[in-house]
């Protein structure tokens, strides 16, 4: 595998020297992604000249800067997704990859790194971008620019009884050359979308990604839908699912080396996915909770593991303290939401009372502004209804999405907890060993003796590997930390800025309506 | 709890009936209130220019079951037969706002410090809006008393407002709530049958029909106005509780999603502070005006059923004479009986056409005036709201 074709990043749009491996080598799918993926200009030209030399441009395409002090030959630039940030200065060679199998890969990694390191056009980056820290990588600009759209539409009902789904029609928009078309649209149901969460939970989450989870499933809802009720609450909740996929979706193809997986182009491209089995029974979230549980006796540990951890301590409090607000958020807007449903119905039951006295007054005046009193409280009625759904779908699924979010970032810590762990283990069973041996030294037992030796040659060729998974994946949930907060902090504020501008609507209207009105009551007498 | 009248809602409820306090001959008005454990206590203070008082100004401390036995006075004295009696001020209820109270104090322990302050404030806030539409309810009533060219010389009412002593209504007994009870079932019955009795006037004859109708057409009206402006409440009291939260989130950084949502949060305040004044007011304008006029128009409808009542016996009065004339037996006992109850039908037919034109009269009035006020209110709602919103998403927007 060593030898196996690199994973090239996707290169820029208009970027005129494509670089030749643009083709994914599917092969590499089962091994752990680089996702130091990115892409500059600069970048693209100086791999050029690499190719040319037919070195393995491979997995060093990194611009991200995270400044560690775990290995002083993993400095990787700053970089988000797949496009570039414009500035020069931002590219060094990312020396982490990310599987954890075996050695080979890293000692793979190893000669590159020197050879890289030889590159004169780097080292004058390496020395500027290494003292970049934290703070800097949170303040610089954000370029999301991805000319990436996927959007799903139109919900269908396949068949029926039981047995009956709905299909989503999955549309891409891309410039990407990654993919076969520039639009395409392939179709999928639920249960495919399930399937392609396991399968790159499978992959990354051990890398300490945070995997965007797919909605719930729902029991009560889909069986409605089975059974044909055409009402309002199945309606609703096909268009809650469909709304939540997308976001889902939008997510997956945010991450940047999620975007590169294989199974996302698949999932997108492909016209007839294989039936994902096993979804029936584990749903997303089940999954979740599988990873979870395995590493819930590790994320009770508190001991701190050095300097840079309290960072993670840290973040990992703020995360939790996070998702306890926003789990009271979400139980108070669904409560909003209800209130506003009950003021919709409780409104057109008044707007019809209205009119009926209306009718009853026998003074003209009265009784027709009485009867435009109730057409005012008709026109709130749709008012509200309209409200009721911007608080459900913008600012309540926000919250419920952040929700199951936080969870999975909670899992990638714990991950790298667990990580950690069997790296003291295996430091323990080496100590162990090395007290055999030193045990069998002195009673002199040859033949046992080689046997330890051997053991510990192993054990210690197993520590190093556990400590490098371990800044590694450090490496790594910082880096995707970074990122979701980022993402998070937009989305938020877009969402919540398109709920007031919704709110601003409605106010807009019932302004019109009363002005309408006030004349109406004037005129009575 | 003590209450000076806001002015607000005393010209609120003066309002509904207009030409009050015109008078200078005679002014009543509640000028303090105090609310204990389980009773209310009101300051009736009087003005008046009559001979009959003692003085010219006066007050006195008067409870609710006061106020009942006053107007049931009016209801019982034949003299008034023919007149809309001013209907009864709904008794003082607390009960659910202590309820909200208590429960707010067991549930102490499950929200911060803040919550609760704020909370215990809405609570007080609405505790302090019932007692003042309490206040306010009582004094109309006084109010109405007091504007009525017959209802004003009556000896109890001038009790009411000058003896500085209990009157010493207690409470009706079990006894005699129960006997209430059925006086009510037989005159309800009597009702129906009195209503079918076809009226020659066509006035009144419209009047049934119309006061029938409207009355349960503003019973209904009342009672969906009332829950709808829960609805209200119960969604301004949720954008409450997102503002607290919100402000929670913001709180525990100080990175940039954190300030925004302290900004939001901020906004939810003031918004919420609106849409509570929105609820406050559409109960004030729309469910209070159709509640007393749901009470009105029962009054309407009862001084019709007297009427018709009287017709009634009228109309026996005259076969029974025709009777007595036919077997020339008693003719002088049912020629008596027939003239009481001729004056007796035309005294209340004569008032009751004024009364129930004056009705219509102060219905379209007070009808007017608050949805005037209404509109106007939700427009200067609106408005503010809108305005928050406004520039909030500008600022938003611009540090993004």
């Amino acid at each position: 595998m060593a030898a196996s074709s690199p994973r090239n990043p996707p290169p820029l749009p208009g970027a005129d020297n494509q670089d030749p491996l643009s083709e994914m080598a599917d092969e590499d799918s089962d091994e752990g992604e680089d996702i130091f993926v990115g892409n500059s200009n600069p970048v693209a030209e100086s791999f050029q000249t690499d190719t040319a030399n037919g070195e393995e441009p491979a997995d060093l395409f990194s611009e991200e800067e995270i400044s560690t002090t775990v290995n002083s030959s993993i400095t990787t630039t700053k970089s988000n997704g797949v496009h570039s940030d414009n500035e020069n200065d931002l590219f060094a060679e990312a020396s982490v990859e990310l599987s954890m199998e075996n050695p080979s890969t890293i000692a793979r990694e190893n000669p590159t790194t020197t050879a890289k390191t030889s590159g004169a056009e780097f080292t004058p980056s390496r020395t500027q971008t290494q003292p970049k820290s934290i703070e800097q990588l949170e303040e610089d600009k954000d370029e999301d620019s991805f000319d990436m759209d996927v959007a799903v539409t139109n919900p269908e009902k396949i068949g029926d009884g039981m047995n009956a789904y709905i299909a989503y029609k999955v549309s891409t928009r891309t410039t990407l050359p990654m993919f076969k078309n520039r639009t395409f649209s392939v179709w999928r149901r639920f249960s495919d979308f399930l399937g392609l969460y396991e399968k790159l939970s499978v992959k990354h989450s051990l890398n300490g990604c945070i995997i965007p989870p797919p909605p719930e499933k729902s029991i009560v809802g889909m069986t409605k839908v089975k059974v044909g009720k055409e009402d309002s609450s199945s309606a609703d909740f096909v268009e809650t699912r469909r709304a939540a996929l997308e976001r889902y979706l939008q997510r997956v193809v945010c991450h940047p080396s999620l975007l590169q997986d294989p199974d996302v182009r698949e999932f997108l491209e492909r016209d007839e996915l294989p039936r994902a089995v096993g979804t029936h029974t584990l749903s997303g979230a089940g999954f979740l909770k599988m990873i979870n549980r395995a590493s819930d006796a590790v994320s009770k540990m508190t001991v701190k593991i050095s300097d840079s951890d309290a960072w993670f301590d840290n973040k990992l409090q703020e995360v939790e303290s996070e998702e306890l607000q926003l789990r009271k958020l979400h139980a108070v807007v669904e409560s909003l939401v209800n209130h506003r449903k009950e003021l919709c119905g409780n409104t057109a039951v008044f707007a019809k009372s209205m009119a009926m006295l209306g009718n009853s007054e026998d003074n003209t005046a009265l009784s027709r502004a009485l009867s435009q009193l109730a057409e005012v409280e008709d026109k709130m009625e749709t008012l509200h209804q309209e409200q009721a759904a911007s608080d459900f779908f913008i600012l309540a699924e926000l919250l419920a999405d952040y929700i199951r979010l936080l969870g999975a970032v909670r899992g990638c810590f714990e991950q790298r907890m667990k990580t950690w762990q069997r790296w003291q283990e295996a430091q323990s069973t080496l100590q162990k060993k090395r007290e055999v041996e030193a045990k069998l030294l002195w009673a002199n037992k040859p033949d046992k003796l080689q046997q330890a030796k051997e053991e510990i040659t192993e054990w210690e060729g197993k520590v190093t590997q556990y400590e490098r998974d371990f800044d590694r994946i450090s490496v790594t949930v910082r880096k995707e930390f970074l990122r979701f907060e980022k993402e998070k902090s937009k989305d938020f504020k877009s969402q919540i800025v398109k709920y007031l501008e919704s709110l601003l609507q409605s106010q807009q209207r019932l302004v019109k309506f009363w002005e309408a009105f006030l004349p109406e009551a004037k005129a009575i007498g | 709890v003590r209450s000076c009248v806001e002015p607000q809602i005393e010209e609120d409820y003066q309002a509904v009936n207009v030409d009050l306090q015109t008078d200078a001959t005679l002014q009543v008005d509640i000028s303090d209130a105090l609310s204990e454990r389980d009773k209310v206590k009101f300051t009736v203070h009087t003005k008046s220019t009559l001979p009959n008082f003692k003085q010219n100004e006066f007050s006195v401390v008067r409870q609710h079951e006061e106020f009942i036995w006053l107007h049931d006075s009016f209801v019982e004295n034949e003299e008034y037969a023919g007149y809309i009696i001013p209907p009864a001020p709904p008794r003082p209820d607390f009960d659910a706002s202590r309820e909200k109270l208590q429960k707010l104090g067991e549930g102490e322990g499950s929200m911060t410090k803040e919550e609760f302050t704020k909370m215990k404030q809405e609570l007080e806030a609405e505790y302090l809006a019932i007692f003042k539409k309490t206040v306010a309810m009582h004094e109309v009533f006084l109010c109405r008393v007091a504007a009525h060219p017959v209802l004003r010389k009556d000896m109890n009412f001038h009790v009411f407002l000058e003896y500085n002593q209990d009157l010493s209504v207690r409470g009706k007994n079990k006894r005699e709530k129960m006997e209430d009870f059925f006086k009510n079932v037989v005159k309800s019955a009597d009702g129906v049958l009195v209503a079918g009795v076809k009226d020659v006037d066509d006035f009144f004859e419209h009047e049934k029909t119309f006061l029938l109708e409207y009355h349960n057409r503003v019973k209904d009206a009342s009672s969906k106005s009332d829950r709808m402006i829960r609805s209200h409440k119960s969604a301004a009291d949720d954008i409450n509780r997102i503002a607290s939260t919100l402000y929670t989130l913001g709180t525990q950084d100080s990175t940039d999603v954190c300030k925004f949502f302290l900004k939001v949060s901020e906004l939810f305040e003031k918004t919420r502070k609106i849409e509570a004044r929105v609820a406050a007011d559409e109960d004030l304008k729309l469910a209070d005006l159709l509640k007393y006029y749901l009470r009105e128009s029962q009054a309407a409808k009862d001084l019709l059923y007297r009427r018709g009542r009287a017709l009634v016996d009228y109309e026996n009065a005259n076969k029974a004479l025709d009777k007595a004339r036919a077997k020339n037996k008693d003719v002088l006992q049912a020629e008596t009986s027939q003239q009481v109850c001729c004056q007796k039908f035309e005294k209340i037919s004569e008032s009751a056409k004024q009364e129930l034109i004056d009705f219509k009269t102060r219905r379209v009035a007070a009808f007017r005036k608050n949805l005037v006020e209404l509109a106007e209110l939700e427009l200067k709602h609106a408005k503010g709201n809108l305005q928050l919103l406004q520039s909030c998403v500008g600022v938003l927007k611009g540090d993004t």
